[in-house]
Formats: structure tokens, C-alpha cells, sequence
């Protein structure tokens, strides 16, 4: 119960490295499905950002307590209401979009509430998958590593998928990364990524609103 | 770690202050005594100190027993020990019965000074302000300037608010929980219900029946009846009592307490209806005996006075609404919860007080519990809520008392 709020100097999981690697010091985060506030913890510590993380399972809020990040209990598809446009610098969606709901409207209040937004998510194009289908099953990997029968995963995108999805809501994409395995991909990312991150931004004539 | 224990065999202290307190009717109070207790040390830097504010019929007794009788622990033993969540091993905690409470601190029992009588029905409408107000005076006694935390559910989370707000220098944390910015026009209702049973009562004598002799029991009765309603779910009621019948014997006894639902079902079931308007439900009889038991103990004019102190409450209001704006002035940190069944004290009404916190961009936890209890669940025992205090707790002890060493 007196357990002290552990260091947050730790290594970062691959893809939250990227994303803070992309986060200026002094930033305002919000960092949503933030699990055990790895990244928030970090950002603070070693960048001097501020913001809060936003999680719904009660073990995971409960170890961004103790961690000492401010985290606010909420599922983030009942909308992001609570926070007000234009309050964040940066918003994060890392690993957690294939198992939204309503995806487009996730983003669209993501890229509202924040200058910039950024979101990670496994690459369903990688071949490996397109492999395991030709062979007549589901693909079960390291960044999706359930059974059909049971995955929480609904929506599922290819890097081609997700930057016309962009596109479409009118986001401008300002900066993009692949990892196969942790390690950065820079040929044939379409195929070989396991997890793609982007940044993006609303597009110049409506960044005002 | 030592196991969690009770702070022991706690006595009660009282502080006179005799400096007039304005209050925000603009009536004031010439002098006014405040009953209080404390547990733990308060270190040599004194920054390790927290104010525990109570709630509708709480007190001053937040933890410990009086004498050896377990039945006096205080009304958050489970939160406030060594080694429990709020932990008196590290931190110096102060409970205070607010003005106008019937638990010792001045109120409406106290001789009036000015005719010698009880002040009853005189004695002045106060707020959640000037509560805190009074609660700062005492702290100054104590030489504590700064807060570590701020604590209470409820009522006593409207004051913590309050605190964040009129004192941000003396407040390094607040935590509120199952609280609102505002009650909602339901809950002044409910408020009101319960206020019109105590005057309507022919022995409330408008509020003069100290003098008589009498007290508006049935008054009080009805009005803890309809609270108790509002604190439990629906869910916990029907787990609770269902419609179980009370056992014939059993109801010809109106104030026999209610047996758990164990024991209900272990005494001879009833399926037959007597068909009068006797207690012929459990729920009936709990709901009885907990408004007896109330009427014993608990003053009318005080529940007149707190219940209108909650209806007051709304920091917004001289900010046209604007509850960003109202705490824009705080610079504590906070810990926001709610619970899931709670509908008196719902959590949307916590989420208000959280979104006004981002708006104004103060630093802010919230977590809403799923706890099958009600409004009651912030007194009671749940795993993710207790570890949760503890959790924030531990925050504050490095950020006010670790800092404070070094």
C-alpha cells in the first residue's frame, strides 16, 4: 500500500519511442488508452510535457496512479466531450484504434482536440498475414496475437487503408514511421511493417476550428 | 509494511475561538467553539497534515474508537489508520465538526448568547464557505499553513472543493469524492422532502422544541428515510431485501432492527400477505429503524442547516455559471472519483467538476468506480477505490512530505 511511484526512466515499448521521439519538450499530451501510462510517465519525466492519460480498465488506471501520471477514467469512444478543443498540442492513439468502435469519429475528436494527433496501430498488410490467409487461416501474430474467435480487434487496416482513411477526414499527414518487430522498416513498409505510426494534422484552412 | 490497524482510543478536543466569523448571509457568529480530532504527528516541517471534511451526520470522529467500544470506530476507520489508505503513520490528519452540527461544535443545541436560550431556529444559515473559513481558523491554531490533502465524500467533497478554491495556498491536494459542483433541482427536492417532514412535525415547535421538551422525531424519521433511499442503489436494495416479507413475530415489532438477508431467509418465510399497513416488508422495517435510530441522535435544526448548506453549494454561480472560471484560482492537484450506482451524487455530476478542471487546466485524476453500493460507497469497503486513496496518498506523501525532507 506504501508502495513509492516507481521511476518512469524505462525502456519504452518500440512504438511509443517513435511517438516520443516526435513530442517536443514542454508539450500538452493526451495520451488516450494510455494502459499503464508508460508513455505519459516518460514524456514527463524526461521532457518536461504535461497532459494526462485517459483509460478504462480499472487495474491499468490504478497503475497510472502510481506511477504518478494524471489519468482520467473514461472510454474514449463515449467521446472525448470532457476536453475542450484545441486543448492539447498532441493527442496519441497508440495500439488501440483497431479495437475502437466507431473509428472516424475517434479520430475526427482526436484531431479537435489536439494540434497534432498520432496514432500507431499493426500493419494488417504485413506479408506475413496475406501469407497465413493464402494458407487458409487467420493471422496470429506478435501484434495481434489473438484467435479469431476471440480478438478485440474490428478494425483492421493496411498502411494503404489508413492514409486514405486520412485523406478522407481531411487530415494532412505530417510524418510516418514503420517497425517490424521494434526494428524501423525504410523498404517495402507496406509489406514488411508489423506497426506503422503516423502524425497528422487538420489541413491548413480548417486548423483554426 | 505493518498490518492496517485502527488508530486506537482517540478523545476529542475543542478550540474556542472568540474572533467574530462573518458568514456569507451576512449574519456572523461573535464566538464559536469547533470540536475536532487528530491522528499521527504533525512532522517538524509540518507538511504532512490532512483536513478530513464529513458529510451530511458525520463528525468530527473520522477514525478510532472512544474507550474500548468497537461500535464508536469513526465514520471512515476503513479509510483513515496505520497502514490504511489514508496512512497515520506518515500523515497528521484532522477531523472537524462544522458550525452548525450537532456533534459538540457550536450550533443550534448551543446557548444563544445573546438571550442565554438555545440559539435553535436562530441560528444563522451558514455555507460550505464559511465552514471552510472556520476550518482554516483551526488550522491556524494548529500551526498547520499548508494542507498536504484536502479529503471528503460527498458534503465533505464540496468543502475540499471549496477549500481548492477559497485557500489555494493552504492546499496542495484535493481529493473529492462522490461529489458535485451543484446539487441538481432532483436533489434539492429531495433536500426539501426531507425538510418539510421535520417542520411540519407538530413537535418541531419552529424549532424551538428544545423548551419543550419534545423532539420532531417522526419528522427526522421520514426525512432519514427518503436519504437512505438516495444513498442505496436500486441494485443493493433489491440484493439487499428483495421483496422479502418480515417474519410474522418480527413485524409485529415496528423498531426491531432488520436481521441480514441471511437470517431472513433462515427465519420462517412468509408468502401470505397480512394485508394492513403495518411493516410488512423488510425494506419497510430497515428503512424504520434506521429513521428511529437517526431521531435519536441527530438534531433537527441541524439537519435543516446542512441539507441547506448543500443547496447553496454552487461555486459557478458568481462566475455566471462558468466552473472552469470558479477554479481557476486553485492550485492544488486533484483526485476526482465517483461511483457507478451512485445516483444521488451521480457520476456525471463528478465528470462536470472533472471537465471544468482540464478547462482550466489544473493537474487532475479522476477514476469512477464500479461499486454496486450507491452513494454509499465511499464509506464502505471496495478494493479498487481503497487501493486507489492509497495509490494517490503515496503520491502526496513524495510530492508534500518527501519533498519537504529533503
Amino acid at each position: 500500500m506504501s508502495e513509492a511511484p516507481r521511476p518512469a526512466r524505462e525502456t519504452l515499448r518500440p512504438d511509443l519511442e517513435v511517438i516520443a521521439g516526435w513530442i517536443p519538450a514542454g508539450a500538452r499530451v493526451l495520451d488516450l488508452g494510455c494502459g499503464d501510462g508508460q508513455l505519459m510517465g516518460w514524456l514527463e519525466q524526461s521532457r518536461g510535457c504535461t497532459g494526462y492519460g485517459v483509460e478504462i480498465d480499472d487495474a491499468e488506471v490504478l497503475a497510472c496512479v502510481r506511477r504518478g501520471i494524471d489519468v482520467i477514467q473514461q472510454d474514449i469512444e463515449a467521446g472525448l466531450g470532457m476536453f475542450g478543443h484545441g486543448q492539447f498540442d498532441i493527442v496519441v492513439l497508440s495500439m488501440a484504434i483497431q479495437a475502437t468502435h466507431q473509428t472516424e469519429k475517434v479520430l475526427r475528436e482526436m484531431s479537435q482536440v489536439g494540434s497534432e494527433g498520432i496514432v500507431s496501430f499493426p500493419n494488417f498488410g504485413h506479408w506475413y498475414h496475406a501469407w497465413s490467409i493464402l494458407r487458409g487461416r487467420m493471422p496470429v501474430s506478435r501484434e495481434m496475437p489473438y484467435e479469431w474467435f476471440d480478438t478485440p480487434n474490428l478494425h483492421l487496416a493496411t498502411v494503404r487503408d489508413f492514409e486514405d482513411f486520412l485523406e478522407r477526414l481531411g487530415l494532412v499527414i505530417t510524418g510516418r514511421a514503420f517497425l517490424a518487430d521494434g526494428h524501423p522498416v525504410r523498404t517495402l513498409p507496406a509489406l514488411r511493417a508489423t506497426q506503422a505510426i503516423y502524425r497528422f494534422r487538420r489541413a491548413a484552412q480548417d486548423r483554426s476550428g | 509494511m505493518s498490518v492496517p490497524g485502527s488508530v486506537g482510543q482517540v478523545v476529542p478536543q475543542r478550540m474556542y475561538f472568540d474572533a467574530p466569523l462573518d458568514l456569507r448571509s451576512g449574519a456572523a457568529l461573535a464566538g464559536y467553539e469547533l470540536v475536532y480530532e487528530t491522528y499521527g504527528t504533525l512532522d517538524a516541517s509540518r507538511s504532512n497534515a490532512v483536513l478530513i471534511c464529513h458529510a451530511l451526520n458525520a463528525s468530527h470522529h473520522v477514525a478510532g474508537t472512544y474507550g474500548d467500544d468497537p461500535k464508536s470506530a469513526g465514520w471512515w476507520d476503513n479509510m483513515v489508520g496505520p497502514g490504511k489508505p489514508v496512512d497515520t503513520n506518515r500523515f497528521f490528519v484532522v477531523g472537524i465538526n462544522n458550525l452548525g452540527s450537532c456533534f459538540g461544535s457550536t450550533g443550534p443545541m448551543s446557548p444563544n448568547p445573546a438571550t442565554g436560550a438555545p440559539y435553535g431556529p436562530d441560528f444563522p444559515v451558514v455555507t460550505v464557505e464559511d465552514w471552510v473559513h472556520a476550518q482554516a481558523r483551526l488550522a491556524d491554531a494548529l500551526g498547520i499553513e499548508r494542507f498536504a490533502a484536502v479529503m471528503g465524500g460527498s458534503l465533505g467533497g464540496m468543502q475540499a472543493l471549496a477549500w481548492a478554491v477559497l485557500y489555494p495556498e493552504r492546499i496542495a491536494h484535493c481529493v473529492a469524492i462522490a461529489t458535485a459542483a451543484k446539487l441538481s433541482a432532483q436533489n434539492i427536492a429531495f433536500n426539501e422532502v426531507a425538510r418539510r417532514a421535520i417542520i411540519t412535525d407538530p413537535d418541531f415547535h419552529g424549532g424551538r422544541f428544545y423548551s419543550h421538551g419534545v423532539v420532531p422525531a417522526h419528522g427526522l424519521q421520514v426525512a432519514r428515510m427518503i436519504g437512505h433511499i438516495t444513498y442505496l442503489s436500486d441494485d443493493s436494495m433489491a440484493a439487499k431485501f428483495g421483496r422479502l416479507l418480515r417474519p410474522a413475530v418480527q413485524a409485529r415489532e415496528a423498531d426491531a432492527p432488520a436481521s441480514e438477508p441471511g437470517d431472513a431467509a433462515a427465519a420462517a418465510v412468509r408468502s401470505d400477505y397480512r394485508f394492513t399497513f403495518d411493516v410488512e416488508f423488510e425494506i419497510e422495517s430497515y428503512l424504520r429503524y434506521q429513521g428511529e435510530k437517526f431521531s435519536k441522535y441527530f438534531d433537527a435544526n441541524t439537519y435543516l442547516l446542512i441539507t441547506r448548506a448543500l443547496d447553496y453549494f454552487d461555486p459557478a454561480l458568481a462566475h455566471d455559471g462558468d466552473l472552469a472560471a470558479a477554479l481557476a484560482p486553485a492550485t492544488a492537484d486533484f483526485l476526482i472519483a465517483s461511483f457507478t450506482t451512485d445516483w444521488r451524487f451521480a457520476p456525471e455530476r463528478s465528470r462536470e467538476v472533472v471537465q471544468a478542471l482540464l478547462a482550466a487546466r489544473k493537474r487532475v485524476t479522476y477514476a469512477e468506480i464500479d461499486a454496486p453500493h450507491g452513494h454509499d460507497a465511499f464509506l464502505l469497503e471496495d478494493p479498487q477505490y481503497l487501493q486507489l486513496v492509497a495509490a494517490y496518498f503515496d503520491r502526496i506523501h513524495a510530492r508534500c512530505v518527501g519533498a519537504a525532507r529533503t
